[in-house]
């Protein structure tokens, strides 16, 4: 049979006969992930030293970065919270931190709205050196040198990690608006 | 190229006022976690039933995760002894190093024993663990260093037990879940032990720095003793720990002590067992300020 404007039947979402945008993964998406990002340290070998980056702060600078207006700016508090059950930092430093990582970027996005992926993972660096830090102080631990030391090989693996996640955010973010087979 | 200015709200009452109200709950999203932050540094058990909640509804995830991780590392071990000389080869080494460590904590328990011929009727028994089970995870990316392990109240697992692997000390039971629980480790900045030298009584405190070492204070203070290679065993003091089970090697000597290297190494610990509190008056006692009556 001959097919009429077959380009038309697909686009980057999928094909298009039949097929819906699901809101609730497109609502969603963002907020699992994040909270998956969240549990994943937890998985990970008990490490002598904290070594394993902040997956998911990470994941929460990466989407308000690669896909802004997508998270609200309290994201932070319900995000920040669910991290804090699980991270081993006293509760209400996920929350607190988050928070303000948010509006911080925010405001930043008032001041300097263009974006270059440059200017995203200096943004993110700068995030994450930062949380580091401030959980490191708010962590309850009496804070010295060889804490700190301790947190360099953590911080260089977060700020090689941003590029790989923002990656996955973008390729996350295709997802989210996929076409699935009307029921 | 400057995104679309979606968070100009334009003159749309109905967007203003979203938009406000976003800021509005940022900013108290950002107060409620200082307020929860102010609150449980001051007391770090607050709301420690919710992380137990929490962490007994990750656990069967965790806990496959863990088998999974363990098995592949005992595969890439046992390859590692075909490469060598045999698979064996592995297995032994393990064992001669345990070993190793057994015979420097027997000259310790007999250092001990020595010591207490002089007192009389002191009780004796072997001490049975509460439970054995996985460390099925850890805060990894924290500068607290917690493990989470697959067992808990239900297990009979309590506050203040004691955490040891076959090769010595992990940590003490800080929160219990009905089926996990979560663990201090020894190398957690917040956290210290009393330990003694395995082959005489030098008392000091091992204190964890948060970088995977340990430092050693020594209690007395004068020449410093510490030699490279000195194991340190618990010394039961505080009545939290069973004696003689071994902490750290040092590795290096301080002006005040010196730094040692754990010899139960969490990344290397797959099963472990809940030891009872040794001595619970002594761990009551000690856990009392000093104008409070001891409750009995």
């Amino acid at each position: 049979m001959e097919r009429y404007a077959p380009r038309e039947r697909r686009d980057a979402y999928g094909p298009r006969i039949n097929r819906e945008h699901s809101p609730l993964i497109a609502l969603t998406l963002p907020w699992i992930s994040i909270m998956l990002g969240s549990l994943l340290p937890m998985l990970f070998i008990a490490t002598a030293l904290p070594l394993v980056p902040p997956t998911g702060f990470l994941m929460l600078v990466a989407w308000r970065l690669v896909r802004p207006g997508l998270l609200p700016v309290w994201a932070g508090l319900p995000l920040g919270f669910f991290d804090d059950l699980f991270s081993g930092q006293p509760l209400g430093s996920g929350i607190l931190l988050w928070s303000l990582a948010m509006i911080a970027i925010e405001l930043l996005d008032r001041r300097i709205p263009w974006r270059t992926f440059a200017q995203d993972w200096i943004v993110a660096v700068v995030a994450v050196l930062a949380y580091l830090l401030a959980g490191l102080v708010v962590s309850g631990a009496s804070p010295g040198s060889p804490v700190l030391v301790a947190l360099g090989p953590q911080a260089l693996l977060a700020v090689l990690l941003f590029p790989a996640t923002a990656r996955l955010v973008a390729r996350l973010d295709r997802m989210r608006l996929t076409r699935w087979r009307a029921a | 190229m400057a995104p679309r200015a979606q968070r100009h709200a334009g003159f749309s009452k109905r967007a203003q006022y979203t938009l406000f109200t976003g800021y509005i709950a940022a900013g108290g999203g950002a107060l409620v976690g200082a307020l929860l932050l102010g609150l449980s540094l001051w007391n770090p058990a607050f709301l420690s039933g919710l992380r137990g909640g929490a962490q007994d509804t990750v656990a069967p995830a965790t806990r496959s995760v863990a088998v999974a991780r363990t098995e592949s590392k005992g595969l890439i071990a046992s390859i590692k002894g075909y490469l060598r000389a045999g698979s064996q080869n592995a297995a032994l080494k393990r064992e001669m190093e345990i070993a190793r460590i057994r015979l420097k904590e027997a000259e310790a328990v007999r250092q001990e024993n020595a010591r207490l011929k002089g007192l009389l009727a002191i009780r004796e028994g072997e001490v049975k663990p509460v439970a054995v089970a996985r460390l099925v995870g850890s805060t990894a990316s924290s500068t607290r260093r917690f493990a989470y392990l697959g067992a808990g109240s239900a297990q009979g697992v309590r506050v203040g037990m004691s955490v040891v692997s076959p090769r010595g000390v992990v940590g003490r039971i800080l929160e219990t879940g009905r089926n996990s629980s979560r663990v201090l480790l020894l190398l957690d900045p917040e956290s210290v032990l009393p330990v003694r030298r395995s082959y005489d009584s030098l008392v000091a405190f091992a204190e964890g720095r948060g970088d995977s070492l340990l430092r050693i204070k020594l209690v007395n203070l004068g020449i410093n003793p510490l030699k490279a290679g000195d194991l340190f065993v618990t010394s039961g003091a505080g009545g939290y720990y069973q004696p003689g089970k071994a902490v750290a090697i040092v590795t290096e000597k301080t002006s005040d002590g010196g730094l040692a290297r754990i010899v139960s190494d969490p990344a290397g610990t797959d099963f472990v067992a809940v030891m009872p509190v040794f001595e619970p008056e002594a761990a009551k006692v000690a856990g009392t300020s000093v104008g409070q009556a001891v409750a009995q």
